[in-house]
């Protein structure tokens, strides 16, 4: 594969958030490219998406806890073409996040060959605009690979 | 086998479907008249009046697929229903088609109703391939729909992968279950896909959703299904032999929740369906065992999903679904063999027609009267699953009159 088709996030245009108030403070972080998770104030256990209840104590308390932008792939696809963008190639990822343990974010590998992409790649956060001026946090591998891709 | 302890005080005494359509075939007609002609079907077959009806179990919400809706009102005023006297539906989605026996159980054995209905129409003027790119967006859904998995197909992509990187599953098992399953369908005269599948169209199939291709996903059908439901006396009285119902579950944990709409399951239970809670208690309330079943009727949206769940049912160990299906164990044969379970016997949604879980109850139902194409000799029991899907999942097991 020498042409290979890097991956990438849908287009500003295609990605439209809602928000309510339990989810409203992580895309105004995100806005200011932080990524950040609701950790309940009462039991300390993180939960994602942001929900009204901590589904370990039922407290509505959070504490809204800024993250290092770290992530681990848990579990990846490669998808080939999205309802009006039949050339897209997108890595949807689902990702661990080192410093909120038991939760995960469903997010998009962005600027890489899926090839490149496995389960425990080393990922950073960014962020790709959308709709109505939210940004989306994003994920690039960390630290590409120091071998030479084969031509 | 030692004599089950299932429930039987209700039995499916009917049932009754349109011909299967390809996606936009049936766009001259309407819901009503598609779930309206399934219905009537299932009432002629169980020898009833349609003006005995007087109870309705939907599934899915009542929804025709994921964009129409069925309506109670509209089938009863049009095909002369004289008093409806139950109307519900599970909620969630093809998650709940098995468990809507369940519902019209519930409904007979409280006394609400006697003759209850169960329906699905699909039509798909939303494609369901792509339906969670069409829907619009909500505070949760902005979690998932961003990332451009775009429909249900994209979204069990990731839980596939999983189970190949924890148990070592390959491509090799998901092909077996397209390939066994499009065998089934060949002597179908109903079923959409009539021609064996090879391993060579397979495996060059285009990629949809890496490590899904297209022979991985169900059929894009329409057409309608029905089943009667009543209790076991007055179905004794009715045209066809009763298959009573031993046991139906539905629900699940909040370990499995949303599931696939989340992805927070924990390692255990991520590369699963959803369906151990279900299998254990069908299990127990039938007092019977997977290796009891006689015929399986896995709902099929994706094939790793039917893998998963004959882990989740027990029909093997979990992890061992690849090993077990390339085994041969699925196949169907007339003969039972031991350590072996004939799976989709009817071609499933892969290859006969999608209609959102209902044509697998049909089947139970046939193979229980001993009417099937693809007949299980001698099959007693009959395990049809729902979902997989956000909760709630279920089940159902389905045996004979005696």
């Amino acid at each position: 594969m020498s042409t290979a088709t890097r991956a990438t996030a849908l287009p500003a245009d295609f990605v439209k958030i809602a928000t309510d108030p339990s989810t409203e403070p992580f895309w105004q972080a995100a806005r200011e490219r932080r990524l950040v998770a609701p950790r309940c104030a009462d039991c300390g256990a993180f939960r994602l998406p942001p929900t009204p209840f901590c589904p370990h104590c039922q407290s509505t308390a959070v504490d809204w806890t800024e993250l290092s932008g770290r992530a681990t792939v848990y579990t990846y696809t490669v998808v080939n073409g999205y309802p009006g963008l039949p050339d897209i190639t997108l890595v949807p990822v689902v990702v661990d996040l080192p410093d909120a343990p038991g939760v995960r974010l469903v997010s998009n590998v962005i600027g890489v060959d899926p090839a490149e992409v496995g389960i425990g790649t080393e990922l950073t956060v960014d962020f790709h605009p959308v709709s109505d001026g939210w940004l989306l946090p994003v994920f690039r591998v960390a630290s590409p690979p120091a071998k030479e891709q084969h031509s | 086998m030692a004599q089950d302890t299932g429930a039987r005080d209700v039995a499916i005494a009917g049932i009754g479907a349109t011909p299967y359509y390809r996606r936009g075939e049936t766009a001259g007609q309407s819901i009503t008249q598609l779930a309206g002609e399934a219905i009537l079907a299932a009432c002629a077959d169980a020898g009833l009046s349609v003006t005995e009806v007087d109870g309705l179990a939907f599934y899915s919400l009542a929804r025709a697929g994921y964009g129409e809706q069925m309506e109670a009102g509209e089938l009863v005023e049009t095909l002369g229903i004289r008093e409806l006297k139950f109307s519900a539906a599970l909620t969630g989605g093809g998650g709940g088609s098995a468990g809507a026996i369940g519902l019209a159980r519930a409904a007979i054995v409280a006394g609400d109703a006697s003759v209850v209905v169960t329906v699905m129409a699909l039509q798909q003027r939303t494609r369901l391939g792509t339906v969670v790119a069409s829907k619009t967006v909500t505070p949760i859904s902005s979690f998932v729909q961003p990332s451009g998995l775009a429909g249900p197909g994209h979204l069990m992509s990731l839980l596939t992968r999983r189970h190949m990187h924890q148990y070592g599953t390959t491509r090799d098992a998901f092909a077996e279950i397209a390939i066994s399953t499009r065998r089934n369908a060949l002597s179908r005269p109903k079923a959409r896909y009539r021609q064996p599948l090879t391993r060579e169209q397979y495996f060059s199939a285009r990629m949809i959703a890496d490590p899904l291709c297209l022979y991985d996903f169900c059929l894009e059908s329409e057409g309608a299904v029905a089943i009667v439901t009543t209790s076991i006396e007055r179905a004794r009285d009715l045209r066809q032999p009763p298959v009573p119902v031993l046991a139906a579950a539905h629900g699940g944990t909040r370990e499995w929740g949303r599931a696939f709409s989340w992805f927070g399951m924990p390692d255990e239970v991520f590369a699963s369906a959803g369906n151990k809670p279900i299998a254990d208690r069908l299990y127990t309330r039938a007092g019977v065992r997977a290796q009891d079943i006689d015929v399986a009727l896995i709902y099929d949206h994706f094939t790793p999903m039917v893998l998963m769940q004959l882990e989740d049912y027990g029909f093997c160990e979990k992890g061992e679904g690849g090993p077990f299906v390339l085994s041969g164990a699925i196949r169907y044969t007339p003969e039972r063999k031991p350590g072996a379970v004939p799976v989709n016997t009817h071609g499933g949604q892969l290859s006969e027609a999608y209609v959102i879980g209902a044509t697998h109850i049909v089947e139970g139902v046939e193979q229980l009267r001993g009417t099937a194409v693809n007949q299980v000799a001698g099959a007693e029991l009959a395990l049809v699953t729902g979902g997989p899907s956000a909760i709630p999942n279920s089940g159902l097991i389905l045996g004979r009159d005696r």
